[in-house]
């Protein structure tokens, strides 16, 4: 079947374009990336086709990469329904994306640095999905940070890309450092890292043995997939280009951490604390990013906690037992927040570089094609029937209403806040009066047929890709019974925020300002993201910067070690001077010592020979 | 009557051995030690070494000494100074000595038993046939050696001590 | 008792030549530390010459003659070298001849 061929279709494009891109033209750049990944997506497709039913697991072995006592790990590729799914997600949304980024990369400097990033990143992130271990797991998962980290601090000469790069890699290596330890708990108590092994090794363990794993597997979810207390490099890494923002920060890296949660079922729903500490982060995230997301005037950023917020509802979805819901929120998100940031990418494009909402309004008229697909997109993510987004997020709040009711109402006012946020953005940016002082231009076609697109799928991906049954073989069933009070609750919350958003942004511009005024403290508080970003700074960052100056270098490097080598020198120049003293030129003193030396020699002479 | 003869002229070695040790003017030392060669050159006889011994007359004790004498007289040197000294020398000279002395003796008393011993006619293979036997058959390399050896040093000597032509 | 122990000759050898070494050390003139070389020189003579007495061989005897030869060359070369420093430093002490110090 040749699987080695998905992600490694990606890596040729990334060795080409970055080894050679330098002296390619602009089209052969645009050949070599967008051909690979579509060839990759077209490969997939075969293998789907050649698959059929994919009752059981199809895995392919290519060679022993460690050999080691108990410990045999191997180079291995499977493909399941839910690694199907996945693999359609990326390359797919992948696909586009690049198309998308052929237009809006067209006037910036490093283009073919630019795709060859984009490149290596697809090989990471087929690497992470199509993994039978964690151990290959794992090398998608550094990959896929490493490439987050080249494409935020893509404009290398702007200082807060780069600091942005580096919060976003620092952090995830907190959540590597979970998954890390999950993996050699699993060594020590499973013996193998297979997926298949630890599975059915995990019917048996004692559950406090699996719950410590699932925690730390959790933490590094955590990292990568941006949930409290770990989500503090999402919104910064808005820094990067805005195609990377859609394809890493939106639609797959982001949800490796939902894909790993996904895939190591086995191991949870034999350790429920551990699903209940998923499910409780999850929610609590999604409502906490979704208050942060109402204050935010730069549209990317609103967007960021938005992801932040849809991500905590898939962990809310595998928390509480329904894996394939939160997988299907993960597909359905892919298209809708996708499109909302190439959307974004768009206007920003389109007024040559403005982020700021406040300096946007009626861009209806001017760029008309841009607004009807982002429109599309926010009536998905607002849950608005028959749109995608309706069918995931209902199916994860009626298993929340299952698992804990207070999930269920805490996810439902989180989703009329996302409704509510989103609808801003759209109605300042795009309704009202022009504040801005740029002249808008509609963009170029290739970028508006990916979204064109992904609209489509937004909007029709329910009915299109029944992904809960399709991958209901693959998970344990969960009895949730479909209370039809609870989805038109919710629906009425999401109906309820688009009419809020309507009333305080076009019908009565003026409101949300003298509300913002007459609760200014909690404005505050909202506005600046509630000041974790300091928070942190001064807990953790500047303690760890201080002490690593003051006592690590300044002591440690340069009085010990330091000390140490010089002082070994210093001790040799003693040591000269002193035998220098030998040097007397005293033609009498040098005979003394030949004297010497000659009664020793014969003294030992006669030792040795027996004499005494 | 060999040990008497042994006794008596090692005595005087001995006496004026310490005597070029202990006098002042070098003049005084260089005289004790011609007194010492010529004490050895007996010895030699005792010990069969007719060659040996003539040659340390004629060689030492003729050539030698007398080198030594001329350059005395020609530095005009005198008594010794007393400027200069050396700590080294002060403090570990004697113990050295002393514990050099103690050690070589104590060896040759255990090497050599009391039953070997040298009488006058013992060895009679001294003759300057034998040594010019084995000089030129032997020892024929180291012969052609120290004759360079000897060229080497006239031509240092006199190149060290000429004046400089003007 | 007509004969004399080899033992007594290597005693006076070691005599001598500690008497040569004595000399050496505790002498400041030049030329005196000179004769005590030749002192030390002829003591390993003496020695030579026994061992060739004890051994009924000639070859002490020649090692003996050659111990001369290199004497006499040094002493040649050794004064013309006292000379060339008298010369330069108008002494015979040898504790004025320390340009190595240090």
């Amino acid at each position: 079947m040749q699987l080695w061929l998905i992600p490694v279709l990606p890596l040729a494009g990334f060795l080409i374009n970055g080894l050679f891109g330098r002296r390619f033209s602009k089209g052969t750049v645009n050949a070599v990336a967008i051909g690979s990944v579509a060839l990759s997506f077209a490969w997939v497709l075969k293998t789907i086709f050649a698959l059929g039913s994919l009752a059981s697991p199809y895995s392919e072995h290519y060679f022993t990469w460690i050999r080691s006592g108990i410990l045999n790990i191997g180079c291995d590729f499977a493909v399941d329904r839910l690694t199907i799914v996945m693999l359609l997600v990326v390359t797919g949304v992948g696909a586009v994306i690049h198309i998308y980024s052929i237009g809006y990369m067209a006037h910036e400097g490093g283009y073919y640095r630019f795709f060859a990033f984009l490149n290596l990143f697809m090989f990471f992130m087929l690497v992470l999905v199509l993994a039978s271990n964690y151990l290959v797991m794992f090398v998608g998962w550094e990959g896929v940070g490493l490439c987050s980290y080249l494409l935020i601090g893509f404009y290398f000469d702007k200082k807060f890309a780069t600091d942005a790069g580096n919060k976003a890699f620092i952090v995830n290596r907190i959540g590597d450092f979970g998954f890390s330890l999950a993996m050699f708990y699993m060594v020590k108590n499973f013996g193998s890292l297979d997926f298949a092994t630890v599975f059915q090794q995990a019917q048996g363990a004692p559950e406090a043995t699996l719950t410590i794993i699932g925690l730390l597997l959790m933490l590094g979810a955590c990292g990568k997939s941006a949930q409290l207390p770990l989500y503090v490099w999402l919104p910064d890494a808005m820094a990067g280009p805005t195609p990377v923002s859609a394809l890493i920060h939106a639609a797959t890296m982001v949800t490796a951490g939902v894909y790993m949660t996904a895939r190591s079922w086995a191991i949870y729903t034999h350790a429920p604390a551990a699903m209940n500490a998923i499910a409780i982060i999850g929610v609590v995230t999604a409502f906490f990013a979704a208050t942060i997301g109402l204050a935010q005037n730069d549209i990317k950023k609103v967007f960021a906690y938005s992801t932040v917020s849809q991500l905590g509802y898939m962990f809310l979805g595998v928390g509480c037992g329904a894996f394939s819901a939160g997988i299907y929120h993960l597909v359905t998100h892919a298209f809708f927040k996708a499109l909302l940031f190439l959307g974004a990418g768009s206007v920003i494009h389109a007024l040559s570089g403005e982020q700021d909402l406040r300096h946007m309004g009626g861009l209806r008229k001017k760029i008309p094609w841009t607004y009807l697909t982002m429109l599309c997109a926010a009536v998905a993510i607002a849950g608005v029937p028959p749109f995608s987004g309706f069918f995931s997020k209902d199916a994860i709040l009626v298993a929340a209403h299952q698992h804990a009711p207070w999930m269920y109402w805490l996810g439902t006012l989180t989703a009329g806040m996302t409704a509510f946020y989103v609808f801003r953005a759209i109605f300042l940016a795009f309704f009202g009066e022009y504040r801005g002082d740029k002249h808008a231009h509609e963009s170029p076609p290739v970028m508006l047929i990916p979204l064109a697109i992904l609209a489509l799928l937004s909007l029709a991906g329910g009915f299109l890709f029944k992904v809960p049954q399709f991958l209901a073989p693959l998970f344990p069933t969960l009895e949730a019974p479909e209370d039809p009070a609870l989805v038109a609750i919710s629906v009425a919350a999401g109906l309820m925020g688009i009419a809020l958003a309507w009333m305080m942004y076009v019908a009565r511009p003026g409101m949300a300002d003298s509300f913002a005024a007459s609760m200014k403290g909690l404005y505050t508080l909202v506005y600046n993201k509630y000041f974790v970003d300091e928070i942190y700074a001064a807990a953790v960052v500047n303690p760890v910067v201080d002490g690593s100056r003051e006592v690590l270098w300044k002591d440690v490097d340069v009085k010990l070690i330091d000390g140490a080598a010089n002082g070994v020198g210093a001790r040799a120049r003693n040591l000269g001077s002193l035998l220098r003293l030998m040097q007397s030129g005293n033609i009498r003193s040098y005979a003394t010592w030949v004297l010497f030396g000659s009664v020793v020699l014969i003294l030992a002479m006669g030792i040795v020979g027996g004499l005494r | 009557m060999d040990v008497i003869l042994f006794l008596i002229f090692a005595v005087i070695a001995v006496v004026c051995a310490i005597n070029v040790v202990v006098q002042t003017h070098p003049i005084s030392s260089a005289i004790s030690l011609v007194g010492v060669m010529g004490s050895l050159a007996v010895l030699y006889l005792l010990l069969g070494a007719e060659f040996i011994a003539a040659a340390q007359v004629i060689v030492y004790a003729g050539a030698i000494m007398v080198l030594f004498v001329f350059v005395i007289m020609l530095l005009n040197a005198g008594a010794e100074s007393k400027r200069g000294r050396s700590l080294m020398a002060q403090l570990l000279g004697a113990p050295l000595l002393v514990a050099l002395l103690g050690l070589l003796a104590y060896f040759v008393q255990r090497l050599y038993p009391r039953s070997a011993s040298v009488h006058f006619g013992g060895f009679t293979h001294g003759t300057p046939l034998d040594i010019g036997r084995a000089l030129f058959t032997t020892y024929l390399l180291p012969f052609e050696v120290t004759s360079i050896l000897i060229l080497i040093a006239i031509v240092g000597a006199i190149v060290l001590a000429r004046k400089e032509m003007d | 008792m007509t004969a004399v122990p080899i033992s007594w000759f290597l005693t006076l050898s070691a005599v001598l030549f500690v008497l040569g070494v004595a000399g050496f050390v505790f002498r400041r003139s030049v030329i005196t530390v000179f004769m005590s070389i030749e002192l030390m020189l002829n003591a390993v003579n003496l020695s030579f010459v026994t061992f060739s007495y004890q051994l009924k061989q000639v070859n002490g005897h020649l090692f003996a003659f050659f111990v001369m030869v290199v004497a006499a060359a040094e002493a040649a070369v050794g004064l013309a070298i006292i000379l060339t420093v008298f010369k330069n430093r108008a002494t015979l002490n040898i504790d004025d001849v320390d340009s190595m110090k240090n």
